[in-house]
């Protein structure tokens, strides 16, 4: 989904001009552009969290020729997924995408018992018992 | 500080002078809601100008719990990445 098939959704669905869909839209992601620009974090509950990480300079290589190159210090946005987002998701991947999991058992993985960290219970008021 | 829904809300009513806070409100909040939306349904959202949310399938693989050392599987799952546009990386990089 593109920006403007966003908008067009968002103009659906409230029944709006698409133009003042748009302005708004972009006026959103304006801002928290500008946000981020300033260094300031965003957190939009049950989507996630945007923050500015600081990455000190370090010496890289390129890794076609192994040319060390000086990286010099930088500043990057990096969201992290909110809870809410992260369990639909996760739950949506067995709906529409069936078992490809003929994934490679590895046999010297065989550790059974040990504690299964994951998969969140699902507090979600989705259809958990269609499977 | 830290920005939220209602900050942004209320930049836009201040920069758009024919929209309420009503209607502001109402836009954002369906606007986050289709995203998420999209995305549980598998697909990636992309903003030009801003970034990419991308869904992703990862598989099981095989960790371990860092204090004890015992090894876990940690089951195939799938998980939203965002990739920052360059545009957005530039300004966030160059506003230091």
């Amino acid at each position: 989904m593109t920006k403007s098939e966003l908008i067009e959704a968002v103009a659906n669905k409230l029944k709006l001009p698409k133009g003042k869909a748009e302005l708004i839209v972009n006026c959103v992601f304006d801002s928290m552009e500008a946000a981020l620009k300033t260094g300031e974090r965003i957190e939009i509950r049950g989507f996630g969290s945007f923050e500015i990480r600081h990455y000190k300079s370090y010496e890289g290589r390129n890794p076609r020729t192994g040319a060390k190159v000086d990286v010099r210090p930088k500043r990057l946005p990096f969201f992290k997924v909110g809870k809410e987002l992260k369990e639909r998701v996760n739950e949506g991947a067995g709906e529409e995408t069936p078992a490809l999991s003929t994934a490679p058992v590895l046999s010297t993985a065989s550790e059974g018992e040990s504690a299964k960290v994951e998969t969140p219970t699902s507090t979600s008021p989705f259809d958990l018992d269609r499977s | 500080m830290t920005m939220t829904k209602n900050d942004i809300v209320d930049t836009l009513c201040e920069k758009l002078d024919d929209v309420s806070k009503k209607e502001a409100a109402a836009l954002v909040a369906t606007l986050f809601d289709t995203i998420k939306d999209t995305l549980s349904g598998g697909e990636t959202v992309k903003i030009a100008g801003f970034g990419n949310f991308v869904v992703r399938d990862k598989e099981a693989r095989v960790g371990r719990n860092p204090q004890s050392g015992e090894k876990i599987t940690i089951s195939a799952r799938r998980v939203v990445t965002f990739k920052a546009s360059p545009s957005l990386k530039d300004a966030v990089n160059d506003a230091g």
